[in-house]
């Protein structure tokens, strides 16, 4: 019994030995040639989220999903897409998650507001602490 | 035996607390003087018996008691002896207790050395302090006990993760956390001093070394966690903007805040109400941080939703905490008086701007580093909020906060006329605009943030030895010298990171034995990869010898280890330092074809962002140093005064 069991596990295990054995993605940790396309790649990927790590970006896991998606982007940049247009199309197939750029939604605004507001509510406590001009005599 | 031992110490502490607390309440509130006496001995057995604990603790994780389930879980007979000892508070129950243990330090410390405080204000500092010590062990002794026995008796343990064994672990925690107790030193302060109603330059310049004492451990302690997430994650990031980080960023910025304004409070007698705040706030910064980290709301909101004991304990000793220092203050801040007013343009003045400043970037982050947690929260959406969200929102603001910075030194107390601020600082301002003429002439591909950082960094550079010109350099006060350093450690700091994120190179090649890998002026050869083996861990380390420009030849082997015990690979880099930058080496996989993924990086004056982090931390020990031996020369001549009278 324990003999075929292991012996169903090789032949089951076969498939998916084959399967990481496939080259994996050619621009997982290549270069592009172009310094300013793969500069461009290189700032992006570091601005999305490796979606199976904990807080990483794709740039700098070692996860083999966040290696496709390295590769993916510098593809797509070699095939002159935008930066803004891959975050789209990555942001469509797995939600805001991805990126580290919160995208301005109905959603996100308070988040993007919040700063201005801050500031304002500094000057505004500022105005307080300080003598006017006039009761300086 | 030992840790039954361990649990005896602790819990007699935990009762310690409750008399030293019931002590301060009683005495303070029924004018029972003869309880003050009895505080100072209680709160020093208090920290004697919950140091015992944990020196207890620390015994069982190096003798590898593997009948206490929590050295099982986080521990291994064959492991480094630094890690066994460090591992003891790289968990949840051991870093919890290493958190009272400082508290009750530090109450020790209040006890034996304070003596500028008002007798009645000490006692309710020291019961405030025993009260949030008693929320702690509470927490400890009811969810989170770090001596639980474990039956049957495994044969070893479960090893610790191999991520944190690293020297960094025995140092990077405790400074951090030796920080964040120290503020809530100050939070009680301000607790005994609202309650007494003794909010004043005394109390002030009593509360201050506590303030910086605690600034320093959180800089070293964040400058540490930055460098050694920066070598031991293998992707050569200094900073991410990672809500662990932010975690402890929060609290060193209201710490900031808090150290500046006390000052104003000392020496001139203003901001009162502002700085008792701010000496809340900060704590409460520390604790939120605790809570993110160690409830576990972070890796998911859900995660959280399922083990809520934990969180929902120390979700409710904040809010017993922040709510109660909170309704205390909004009860008491109309008895205390703001305090002198003064003009814009004076040393108050830019103090002042330098609070609200960081007032408004301790908001962003905690917005930014809350909001996802809010969102998901409500409306089941995950959403990530990142460094491109916080150096937008956040570094206009911080430029603007040390341009100030620049300047604030230079301004006469009181009232000083903006004419002659502009005269003093007009070399640092040339600086600057030359500078920035200069990196936009020779430099391309900097962001304008790095570009304004490293250009302002070059102005501040002269202008923090500004306060020293003219001046007699052996009669110049030691704290001075102690601004001095720590506001030139935020302009070395702030060229190593523009420099960082400017002119870091990378390169990515798979290489074979013998290949050649360049990186900027670096000359690299793979020359081999060679089995190695450690205590816990075997490894494949690949030998490559580097070159600079042509120099001497340098062998570096960067390592991918795997650890038997967790089933998990690290990647070893190699660093090497020269003056102007650090070559950063990583190994990779392997191929079928023999080839190995080499990540190669030259990131030019990377390190100074570290050396400007420790210039800055030891500013604050000079002003410690400083702050006290003043106190003590004047306490001297005071006591000879008294003895000629």
């Amino acid at each position: 019994m324990r003999y075929i069991l292991v012996f169903v596990a090789s032949v089951l295990a076969v498939p998916v030995a084959a399967q990481t054995g496939l080259p994996p993605a050619p621009y997982a940790d290549q270069q592009l040639a172009d310094p300013a396309k793969e500069a461009a790649a290189r700032d992006l990927m570091e601005e999305l989220r490796c979606l199976k790590c904990q807080s990483q970006s794709i740039a700098d896991s070692n996860a083999p999903m966040a290696g496709d998606m390295r590769s993916q982007v510098r593809q797509r940049i070699a095939a002159g897409e935008t930066p803004e247009q891959i975050r789209n199309w990555l942001v469509e197939r797995y939600g805001s998650w991805v990126t580290y750029d919160p995208p301005v939604t109905p959603m996100t605004w308070p988040l993007w507001i919040a700063p201005i507001f801050l500031l304002i509510g500094a000057l505004w406590l500022a105005r307080g602490r300080f003598r006017r001009k006039k009761d300086d005599s | 035996m030992i840790a039954e031992a361990g649990l005896i110490a602790l819990w007699l502490a935990a009762g310690l607390a409750l008399l030293q607390f019931a002590l301060g309440a009683i005495g303070v509130r029924a004018g029972r003087e003869e309880f003050y006496a009895a505080i100072r001995p209680v709160a020093v057995a208090q920290g004697v018996l919950v140091t015992l604990s944990f020196l207890l603790l620390i015994w069982l994780f190096l003798r590898s008691d593997m009948s206490v389930s929590l050295v099982v879980k986080n521990s291994a007979s064959v492991k480094p002896l630094l890690y066994k000892f460090a591992g003891t508070w790289g968990n949840h129950e051991g870093s919890m207790l290493l958190w009272v243990t400082v508290m009750g330090l530090a109450g020790t410390c209040i006890a034996l050395f304070e003596r500028s405080l008002k007798t009645k204000t000490l006692v309710t500092t020291l019961a405030a302090q025993a009260f949030i010590s008693l929320g702690f062990y509470a927490f400890l002794l009811i969810s989170s006990n770090p001596f639980e026995r474990m039956f049957p008796i495994p044969p070893d343990g479960q090893g610790l993760n191999p991520l944190l064994q690293d020297p960094g672990l025995a140092f990077h925690p405790p400074t951090l956390y030796f920080g964040y107790v120290g503020l809530s030193v100050a939070f009680s302060f301000a607790v005994g001093a609202m309650i007494t109603r003794d909010v004043g330059p005394a109390f002030a310049r009593a509360m201050r070394p506590w303030v910086l004492a605690a600034w320093v451990f959180l800089t070293l302690g964040i400058t540490a966690g930055s460098y050694w997430a920066y070598y031991e994650l293998g992707w050569g990031g200094w900073w991410f903007w990672d809500p662990v980080e932010n975690a402890s960023l929060m609290p060193w910025i209201a710490a900031t805040a808090l150290l500046h304004s006390v000052t104003v409070l000392a020496t001139r007698d203003g901001l009162r109400a502002w700085t008792v705040m701010l000496a809340v706030v900060a704590f409460s910064m520390s604790m939120i941080g605790t809570f993110l980290v160690r409830s576990g709301i972070l890796t998911s909101v859900h995660a959280f939703a399922v083990d809520p004991e934990r969180g929902s304990f120390i979700l409710a000793l904040l809010a017993i905490y922040i709510g109660g220092a909170m309704a205390l203050f909004a009860l008491r801040v109309g008895t205390v008086k703001e305090g002198a007013r003064f003009e814009f343009v004076s040393r108050e003045g830019a103090l002042v701007a330098n609070n609200l400043l960081l007032s408004a970037i301790l908001g962003i982050v905690f917005v930014g580093t809350l909001y996802p947690l809010v969102v998901e929260a409500l409306t089941d959406e995950k959403l990530s909020v990142g460094p491109p969200y916080f150096n937008l929102a956040t570094g206009p603001v911080a430029l603007l906060l040390v341009a100030i910075m620049a300047a604030g030194p230079l301004l006469r107390w009181r009232k000083d006329n903006a004419k002659a601020l502009l005269n003093r600082i007009s070399i640092p301002i040339v600086v600057t605009a030359a500078a920035l003429f200069l990196l936009v002439l020779l430099t391309t591909g900097m962001s304008v943030l790095s570009l304004l950082g490293m250009a302002l960094a070059a102005g501040i550079a002269v202008a923090s030895f500004a306060p020293l010109w003219k001046r007699n350099l052996r009669r110049t006060p030691m704290h001075t010298y102690g601004m001095v350093i720590a506001h030139f450690g935020i302009a070395v700091a702030l060229v190593g990171m523009a420099s960082e994120s400017s002119f870091t190179e990378e390169k990515l090649v798979a290489a074979k034995p013998g290949d050649e890998i360049v990186v900027n002026k670096w000359k690299m050869k793979f020359e081999a990869i060679e089995p190695v083996a450690g205590p816990n861990w075997t490894a494949l380390e690949s030998r490559i010898t580097a070159q600079y420009d042509g120099g001497k030849t340098v062998e570096v082997t960067p390592q991918n280890r795997m650890f038997a015990s967790a089933q998990t690979q690290t990647s070893e880099a190699a660093l090497l330092t020269r003056w102007n930058g650090q070559l950063y080496v990583v190994l990779g996989e392997g191929d079928a074809e023999g080839r190995w993924q080499v990540r190669a990086w030259w990131k030019p004056f990377v390190t100074l962002i570290w050396y400007g982090g420790i210039l800055v931390a030891l500013g604050g020990v000079l002003a410690i140093v400083g702050r006290l031996r003043r106190k003590y020369l004047q306490r001297r001549q005071k006591e000879y005064a008294e003895l000629v009278l």
